[in-house]
């Protein structure tokens, strides 16, 4: 024993030094241009804080990990929870029984609040319910637009799908597209295939879907080449993620075509391809604001008995247009990854 | 490539009146490269292309097939490591999230403290073997199946890729590093295209192939291809002869991280940020490329050729379903129906040329 840890130890030695040395080697070679170094510094937006007494508010939604959307949900339900005096506990799960399991963990906490999504409405209709029986304020933002009245939320704060699709069309309508690819990155995704549907509904062109494997980019790059060099005749590909966006952008070059590239959602490295014109504009609904307003509206709730949009009709967030226009109003808040 | 292994035959065997005893009779060639595991693969292969050829008239054009090669390089880089490793008798479920943490890690590192990004690409590759090391240790010093160890390492980075990416940059993607110091370079070595014949060729396609030579020419040519084998056969009788049985196993885990690290400097460089999420259910198309090229999922067996034309075979259908304009809301169920119809193929072929 004795022995095999002094010779391990003795082993080690040069590891340390190998990396040591590594570290020395590191430091040496540093970039001269971009990278952290280069990047601006910016007060985040922050108000200051309510003296109102401590709650806890439960935000659950349905993202699936590392999704860049919901990173500026959170962050805005963060800000607001900053500012409320409120403790706010995230969890997510796109699965919708497991979503519900965790709206039920939040009632099981006996939090102060819930705002949840509604991806799958039914799914969500029991633990609704007892949130209801347990006399815990609920509000739904993002997804269950045509649902959360039904269910009995107080509040409800989101973009209809369908409305930004059939806002899209149109704007492709006056751009003078003639085909349109809708590309979806998750098959069988209800939010994803309202959003090409809405476009079918106003685009007076053609509109086809096509699906491709969001979790590999390289798969997206060439399923979607491939799809511009089957079709010729398709002037604008409309996707339905900011990364996707990107991607499609190269594929037309790589595929040798004119298309143009419009998109849902933003974030920050799309509104710099949106300032250079590699991507013609984007519909923005505003995540920031969806998770700020949901948590500030619990907390209004509880202190003041407020209802935003009155407890009868929906606060919507979009569909707002970004484009060559105004880019650089928002860039500076993307590039914070707020916006 | 894999005919090398075949001896040549000089004249033809003689069927028919002349043997006297049937055992010692040469079977034809023809049914003797049947048999070989590879060539069911390259059947299914060029059944599928000849398919698409016909149902998909864009797949004609040379672009189109340097798309279709592109698609099948990325899955089929890491194919190759992955097959190996499982005709060494091991699984390695985090193969598709360790691409994403090699990439992160080359990422955040070079921008973070604004280095040159060869410097994140070097700690990315000491890292990836890293983490291939200790999936092989683990299962080395353990004993406990691969499945499990490296079902544990799956969860572990996927969580590990959120959380540092999300800690460090606080966002879930990576910034930007298409304008740092020795990008271009980086880019032309892992993501770079050639005009060839005034089609854009992607690099990926050559180190594809070059890394399929490679595995090749290890596999039945040298010793460690003998010791794979022999790990992968029966470890204990391996062992009894001589072969390090540990020293293989591990070694192979480290292939596998160096061919996770060289996609995601690829991925890295050619879409210049890294989404964390990324990655996860890219290790079942791998092994399932690798199963398609006729590696047992008992080990012992396969080729390196094989999951080259597995992969293809993956590409091909992936994308020529698209380039066959079909309804695109059975794209999953036709690349189902395709995969399973390219493997009922390969075992047909072998079935009736081994057949006596």
């Amino acid at each position: 024993m004795d022995r095999s840890s002094h010779s391990r130890s003795r082993r080690l030695a040069p590891i340390v030094a190998v990396a040591a040395a590594a570290a020395l080697t590191l430091a040496g070679c540093s970039s001269s241009s971009g990278g952290k170094k280069s990047e601006e510094g910016g007060a985040a937006a922050s108000a200051g804080k309510a003296s109102t007494p401590r709650m806890t508010v439960a935000l659950v939604t349905h993202q699936s990990p590392g999704d860049t959307f919901w990173d500026i949900v959170r962050k805005g339900a963060q800000a607001a929870a900053d500012k409320d005096n409120i403790k706010l506990v995230y969890s997510a799960d796109p699965n919708a029984g497991n979503q519900a399991n965790l709206v039920q963990n939040a009632i099981d906490q006996k939090v102060d609040g819930i705002a949840v999504t509604l991806a799958k409405p039914d799914a969500m209709k029991d633990v609704v319910g007892k949130a209801d029986a347990a006399k815990i304020p609920i509000v739904g933002l993002n997804s269950g637009l045509s649902d959360w009245k039904k269910l009995g939320l107080l509040e409800f704060f989101g973009q209809d799908e369908t409305v930004a699709g059939e806002a899209l069309g149109n704007r492709l309508n006056s751009e003078g597209a003639k085909k349109v690819v809708c590309v979806i990155q998750e098959q069988g995704n209800v939010g994803l295939t309202q959003r090409c549907d809405g476009v079918k509904k106003t685009f007076s062109g053609t509109t086809e879907t096509l699906y491709v494997d969001g979790t590999s980019p390289t798969a997206v790059k060439s399923t979607i080449t491939a799809k511009l060099t089957q079709d010729k005749a398709i002037d604008h590909v409309v996707t339905l993620g900011a990364p996707i966006a990107l991607i499609a952008g190269q594929s037309v070059s790589d595929a040798g075509s004119k298309a143009k590239v419009a998109t849902f959602d933003l974030n920050k490295d799309l509104t710099t391809a949106i300032s250079k014109g590699t991507i013609e504009f984007a519909v923005d609904q505003q995540p920031y604001l969806q998770g700020y307003l949901a948590i500030d509206s619990l907390w209004l709730y509880k202190n003041n008995g407020n209802y935003m949009g009155g407890g009868e009709q929906p606060v919507l967030t979009g569909p707002a247009f970004v484009d060559k226009s105004n880019v650089d109003k928002v860039a500076a808040f993307a590039a914070k990854g707020t916006r | 490539m894999s005919q090398q292994a075949q001896p040549a035959v000089a004249t033809p065997p003689a069927p028919g009146p002349k043997e006297k005893d049937g055992r010692t009779a040469q079977r034809p060639l023809a049914l003797r490269i049947l048999a070989r595991p590879d060539v069911g693969v390259f059947l299914g292969a060029v059944a599928v292309y000849v398919f698409f050829l016909v149902a998909a008239p864009p797949v004609r054009e040379a672009g189109s097939m340097a798309n279709i090669l592109y698609q099948s390089s990325t899955i089929g880089i890491m194919a190759l490591p992955v097959a190996l490793l499982m005709i060494g008798g091991e699984f390695d479920l985090s193969a598709g999230v360790a691409v994403i943490t090699s990439a992160l890690t080359a990422a955040m590192l070079s921008y973070q403290l604004t280095l040159n990004v060869w410097a994140g690409v070097i700690v990315a590759l000491v890292v990836s073997l890293a983490i291939g090391f200790l999936n092989g240790w683990l299962v080395v010093r353990t004993g406990l199946p691969s499945f499990l160890i490296t079902l544990g390492s799956f969860l572990i980075l996927q969580g590990v890729n959120l959380a540092v990416t999300k800690l460090v940059t606080g966002n879930v993607a990576t910034d930007d590093i298409s304008n740092m110091d020795g990008f271009d370079q980086a880019k032309a070595v892992f993501a770079s295209s050639f005009d060839i014949g005034g089609v854009q060729v992607k690099i990926t396609i050559f180190w594809w192939l070059f890394f399929a030579a490679i595995a090749t020419w290890v596999l039945l040519r040298t010793r460690y291809g003998n010791w794979t084998f022999a790990v992968g056969g029966n470890k204990d009788s391996a062992r009894a002869v001589g072969v390090p049985v540990n020293f293989t196993k591990i070694s192979l885990f480290m292939l596998v991280g160096f061919g996770a690290w060289f996609v995601g400097m690829h991925q890295l460089f050619s879409f210049n940020t890294v989404q964390s999420g990324e990655g996860v259910g890219q290790e079942l198309i791998y092994i399932s490329a690798a199963v398609i090229g006729g590696c047992l999922l008992t080990g012992g067996a396969g080729s390196a050729i094989g999951p080259v034309f597995g992969a293809f075979m993956f590409g091909m259908v992936q994308q020529g379903i698209v380039y066959a304009g079909w309804n695109p809301d059975w794209f999953k169920a036709f690349l189902g129906v395709m995969l399973l119809g390219a493997v009922m193929i390969n075992l047909w072929v072998q079935r009736t040329a081994t057949r006596r």
